[in-house]
């Protein structure tokens, strides 16, 4: 035993050693939080279902208004008055949607970040591994929203109002009557939704990582 | 936001300064507090969990800290491993004072130097028992192959060899704390803290992790604090130190004569149960 100990003792690391060990492997964190993603999948699908059916509501507003526009129905001011209440109640329902989403399935793994911090991680890498988590979790789950938001608001103006409606909506980056086409709208809503679970997602996250290990693991929920 | 980047060569050779020169030398103590003092806050009142403690642990040791719930050796714990900050006073780790050390320094500790226990066993429960043990190492950079050999290597020293890729859930209690205590030495610590490492876990499982505490105690040269209330833990404990209302009751050398007559109760306890696990 009094050689292990000094054994011990008189092994330190090297400078060489000190640099590898605190290079932050990215791929090591990209790793990890894909890993949560899968194997959590039921966990990862509810989360990412939130987002999925906000990202969708916005665009379903937008292509509706799209619709509507190219139905040729008359815009005047209650129309408008209409269609804005529409959005502005799209914009809050995903994001106060996602934001609950996240904040709740960070706060669940409060322990786990104080576990992580007595095993050595970085707080910075903690902070990265939420980030990536979020942010693979939010691309998906929005990309993949919006599209079925377009979609079905798509078909269902179809349905209503005859299939030269899709003809004559504006699909592409500009309006044909100035303003904005589909794919801007589209492209909008998957920022959002994305950016939305990406700070959601981070700020628990970094909160959790600057608390004293202690108090994290002490956290219960 | 304040989040440390990743760090330049100039920042780890800074580190290497402060720590390296702790690390090599030999100091006879491993663990010192001075004055440390802990106080909470309970809506208006200020409660003293720790009232001045001073301690020395040598190099090697296995203590036990021993007192009653409430008689703030987990706040001790948390203190020397690290966790939580004293409200007055220091704890040296190898010499180095805790307080002195920044967020990346103290991570580096937290990862190379201590190894920690808990009660609840806190293993990532998405992970199985080989990425449990690994997961200290990614934190050290250690690159994928050795990684993965020393995880198999230290879970077969803790006798679990056959379950390298099972997850917590399909552990039982004395796995689980078999897989936390192969995490703990994943990175080779000096230090091995252990708050309730039995709490969990029923008498004769409780029996054999202090069993495997001490041998790992032995054969690695590492020293061994452990926070409990556990008498088993008095058998194999070089010192025991009492704490009470957050001060040190007192300090025993091992003396077996004390706690031959409880663990021959125990023991007779263990035989009745037979395998109960």
């Amino acid at each position: 035993m009094a050689e292990a100990i000094k054994e011990r003792a008189s092994r330190g690391p090297t400078r060489g050693e000190i640099r590898k060990q605190i290079q932050l492997p990215l791929s090591e964190a990209f790793r990890i939080s894909w890993r949560y993603v899968t194997i959590r999948l039921g966990r990862s699908l509810i989360t990412a279902g939130t987002i999925f059916l906000s990202v969708a509501f916005l665009m379903s507003v937008f292509t509706m208004v799209a619709a509507a526009k190219a139905a040729g129905q008359e815009l005047d001011q209650p129309t408008i008055a209409r269609y804005t209440w529409l959005v502005t109640m799209g914009f809050l329902i995903c994001g106060v949607g996602i934001v609950n989403a996240l904040l709740m399935s960070v706060t669940e793994r409060f322990r786990e970040i104080g576990t992580m911090k007595c095993l050595g991680a970085l707080d910075s890498f903690i902070v990265r591994m939420f980030l990536i988590e979020a942010g693979l979790m939010g691309l998906f789950a929005a990309l993949t929203g919006g599209l079925a938001g377009l979609l079905l608001m798509s078909a269902w103006s179809a349905f209503r109002a005859g299939f030269s409606v899709l003809g004559k909506m504006d699909w592409g980056w500009t309006g044909q009557g100035g303003g904005y086409g589909l794919l801007a709208y589209y492209l909008l809503s998957v920022a959002l939704g994305m950016i939305l679970s990406v700070i959601a997602a981070i700020i628990p996250a970094w909160r959790a990582a600057s608390l004293q290990a202690a108090d994290a693991l002490r956290t219960e929920i | 936001m304040q989040m440390p980047e990743g760090l330049t060569p100039e920042k780890a050779e800074e580190i290497q300064e402060r720590l390296g020169p702790a690390l090599e030398q030999v100091s006879e103590y491993v663990v010192r507090t001075r004055n440390l003092r802990k106080t909470y806050q309970m809506g208006k009142v200020l409660v003293g969990a720790l009232r001045g403690v001073d301690l020395d642990i040598k190099r090697g040791e296995y203590i036990s800290i021993m007192g009653p719930s409430g008689s703030g050796k987990s706040t001790l714990f948390n203190m020397i491993g690290g966790l939580d900050k004293p409200t007055e006073g220091s704890v040296y780790i190898n010499e180095v004072d805790l307080a002195q050390l920044d967020a990346y320094e103290l991570a580096w500790l937290r990862c190379r130097t201590i190894g920690y226990i808990f009660q609840t066993f806190n293993l990532i429960p998405v992970m199985t028992a080989l990425e449990n043990v690994t997961l200290p190492m990614i934190f050290a950079g250690v690159p994928e192959d050795d990684r993965k050999e020393r995880g198999i290597e230290l879970l077969r020293r803790v006798g679990l060899g056959d379950r390298l890729h099972h997850k917590p859930a399909e552990l039982s209690g004395g796995q689980q704390q078999r897989v936390a205590i192969a995490r703990a030495f994943a990175n080779d610590p000096s230090i091995i803290l252990a708050d309730e490492p039995t709490g969990n876990l029923d008498l004769k499982t409780g029996k054999e992790i202090i069993g495997l505490l001490k041998e790992l105690n032995e054969e690695k040269g590492v020293t061994v604090i452990s926070a409990t209330h556990d008498l088993k833990m008095i058998d194999v404990s070089d010192r025991v130190i009492w704490i009470r209302d957050g001060v040190i009751a007192r300090i025993e050398e091992r003396s077996k004569l004390q706690v031959e007559a409880a663990l021959a109760v125990e023991d007779a306890l263990i035989e009745e149960g037979g395998n109960s696990q």
